[in-house]
């Protein structure tokens, strides 16, 4: 590793008030896996441009920007009102909102949930299930491999805790909205969220990250999910950021027999906006599904990076990731999947398909096997191009202007990413966020 | 004689380095059929896709009125909502957009350029059923992504359909026979015969008579190497039927001595 600068400054500090605040909130049993982390990130270092990984991924910006932690005493009082616009219209469900990191109470609900089901605060749980947690907590997101993971545990303090007892199904999405205010200068915040579905258990849950203003903020949020046997977890990831937001990501799943994991990840904001996901199939058929969608135009960058690790027989694992570049917007997406010696019967599939509209705009992708099993079925493949002229000419020869051509056919490029969101719901504010792109006169609103 | 609806002077095009057409004379009168044959390669399709619009082609000379107006110079778009129609001869497979909605919003933007109201999703989905009656489509190609998947047949019927949603004044039809079989061209040529009447008139390219047992043209031309070499009555196309396209090479090359 390359070491490029210490830790700065507001991290130390922050770090420095964590371990003094512990004994108060009940975090003291975190310490060591807090210091292992700002250990790591020590060490580790901001990522350059020189590392593999980090490539197409200038920190530069997010390094000249001054931010601060929001304390608990200062925190903004967001306004029920306020985040009514932003909510997902008609969704049914337990809500937890954070507001710069923080739990907040009053514009959360944690209604209708079935017996034995948490979903909590993060750093209620750390204070309350010290045992529960301390089984996954660090366990899946391996803070030597990333920076960011590792700054993400260092400042561990608040964020989600979702629990569902064995064989419970929660029906009901649970969904986790992370609100940056940025009204206060540039602020950052790490919330952490941990999953945990016991043998059998169901759910299904989404990560929201939104902005009220159109203002300059850090969110650097971490996600690890454990699945027992036969545990199945419908995950879905927005992130509509403001446009100058900065968002360094990591998911890490934990897979064992016969588990399934499907994932569909959306990002329309963020100025640079990378997502570190990394899925380990440990127990014999398990299932794991990927999909993404990037919508993005002006200067934004969106990094996604994933690793599948087929670390057991005969798992399957399918990726379907989509990006619309408009402007001067860069995408990156690189695909690692990784065949242990041993997990003969691997089945995987990964596709990258990318639609460039303006001449500006970038798309790095690369595929990344390593398949060290024989008898495995693994298949890739990456296209990166612009608008059929074929099918825009065919729409226009039938009286369809050339503007709506371009916009019918972009939504139709996203069209089968948004058919894997199963909730109709969220399919609907990822087509309304979609439709502001790109208006298409589609009408979406309707009654719940 | 009627003013034509469409007059075709001298047309020249030129794709990729390569002349196509050289030198196109064409007048289609309100009502009429004319029909196009001429071998492979001859330039049927190129001047379709020129009076349809698209992009591509260099016009080095002439000139095409439509109603009198400058066609060239219109879009694509403008020209379909000013009422001309290509029924292609290879329909684009358009994944991610639903048949319904594709044929909805054509339907609206023509209507809407006519001054008319915009239908909604009921009285669209009436009059596209009854349409799709008379060609007798099945409704579940309704609710696929426009021509992806469809078979050759159902692409062309997807086409003809069209045409009848958008009721145009000049339609060109390229090879839709082509890929039909004889239960399907039978329907097909009778949806596009009932479509006939004194305002509309007809530019149906085939290689083949059958068609134009439905369809009776008034005027059949044979297009080679870019040009129109003969031009004749509904004979015409049992002759070439009969003979090929061989005895009017020499014919040509006889008048050319
Ligand atoms: N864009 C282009 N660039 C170069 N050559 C072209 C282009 N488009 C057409 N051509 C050539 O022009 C000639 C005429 O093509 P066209 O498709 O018009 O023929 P056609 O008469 O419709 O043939 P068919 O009966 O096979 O459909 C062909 O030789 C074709 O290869
Ligand atoms: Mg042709």
């Amino acid at each position: 590793m390359i070491r490029v600068e210490g830790v700065p400054g507001l991290y130390a500090k922050r770090f420095a008030e964590l371990e003094t605040q512990c004994s108060d909130d009940g975090s003291c049993w975190l310490g060591p896996l807090r210091q292992q982390a700002m250990q790591s990130f020590e060490a580790q270092g901001f990522p350059t441009t020189r590392l593999e990984e980090w490539r197409y991924f200038d920190l530069g910006p997010l390094r000249k920007t001054e931010l601060h932690h929001v304390h608990d005493r200062e925190r903004v009082n967001l306004r029920r009102e306020t985040l009514a616009g932003y909510h997902v219209h008609c969704l049914p469900g337990a809500l937890l909102v954070f507001v710069d990191g923080y739990f907040e109470p009053v514009l959360s609900a944690t209604r209708s949930l079935p017996a034995g089901v948490e979903v909590r605060d993060l750093a209620t749980a750390i204070r309350m299930q010290p045992d529960l947690l301390g089984e996954h907590l660090g366990r899946y997101a391996q803070v030597e491999r990333n920076a960011f993971v590792a700054l993400n545990t260092a400042m561990l303090y608040d964020g989600a805790f979702v629990h569902v007892p064995r064989g419970v199904v929660v029906d009901s999405p649970i969904h986790l909205m992370f609100v940056s205010t940025g009204t206060r200068g540039p602020t950052v915040s790490h919330p952490r969220t941990i999953v945990v579905a016991e043998e059998g258990a169901e759910l299904t849950l989404i990560e929201d990250y939104v902005s009220t203003t159109d203002d300059v903020y850090f969110t650097n949020p971490v996600i690890e999910i454990a699945l027992a046997p036969n545990a199945r977890l419908e995950h879905y990831k927005l992130e509509r950021d403001s446009k100058k937001a900065f968002h360094v990501a990591g998911m890490a799943v934990h897979q064992e027999r016969d588990s399934r994991f499907a994932s569909t990840s959306i990002s329309f904001g963020g100025h640079l906006v990378r997502n570190d996901v990394s899925c380990m199939l440990d127990g014999e058929g398990a299932e794991c599904t990927l999909n993404g969608l990037n919508v993005i135009g002006e200067h934004q960058l969106v990094d996604d990076h994933t690793r599948i690790v087929h670390a057991k027989p005969h798992c399957t694992s399918e990726e379907l990731y989509k990006s619309i570049l408009d402007g001067f917007a860069e995408g990156v997406f690189n695909g690692a999947i990784v065949v242990a010696k041993d997990a003969q019967k691997t089945s995987s599939q990964q596709t990258n398909r990318n639609l460039v509209l303006s001449r500006h705009a970038l798309m790095n992708t690369k595929p990344q096997l390593e398949i060290y099993a024989d008898d495995v079925k693994c298949s890739h493949g990456a296209t990166v191009g612009e608008l059929d002229e074929d099918a825009s000419f065919y729409l226009r020869t039938r009286g369809i202007d050339a503007d709506t051509a371009r916009r019918i056919l972009t939504y139709a490029f996203a069209n089968d990413v948004l058919g894997r969101i199963v909730i109709e719901p969220l399919r609907k504010t990822v087509e309304s966020e979609l439709f502001a792109f790109i208006p298409v006169g589609l009408d979406t609103k309707q009654p719940c | 004689m009627a003013t034509p609806l469409l007059q075709v002077h001298n047309l020249n095009v030129e794709a990729g380095g390569n002349r196509i057409l050289t030198g196109i004379d064409l007048e289609i009168a309100p009502g009429e059929v004319h029909a196009i044959m001429g071998p492979n390669g001859s330039g049927k399709s190129t001047l379709a896709h020129v009076l349809a619009g698209r992009e591509g082609y260099d016009i080095t000379a002439g000139e095409v009125l439509y109603e009198g107006r400058n066609l060239l110079e219109l879009e694509p778009e403008e020209r379909a909502r000013g009422g001309v129609f290509l029924a292609f001869q290879y329909p684009v497979e358009i994944p991610g957009v639903n048949n319904t909605y594709f044929l909805k919003a054509a339907v609206n933007a023509v209507r809407k350029h006519r001054g008319e109201t915009e239908l909604d999703a009921m009285d669209f989905l009436a009059l596209v059923k009854e349409k799709m009656k008379l060609l007798e489509m099945d409704d579940s190609l309704l609710n696929r992504p426009v021509n992806e998947g469809f078979s050759g047949g159902e692409k062309k019927r997807n086409e003809i359909l069209q045409m009848a949603l958008l009721d145009p004044r000049l339609a060109v039809l390229d090879e839709t026979d082509s890929g039909l079989d004889i239960d399907a061209l039978r329907i097909v040529a009778r949806g596009v015969d009932s479509m006939r009447g004194a305002e509309r008139s007809f530019l149906v390219v085939t290689h083949y008579q059958r068609l134009l047992d439905y369809i009776v043209p008034d005027h059949v031309h044979v297009l080679a190497n870019g040009r129109i070499v003969k031009s004749g009555g509904k004979e015409l196309a049992l002759e070439l039927e009969e003979k090929g396209y061989s005895w009017i090479d020499d014919e040509v090359v006889k008048e050319a001595r």
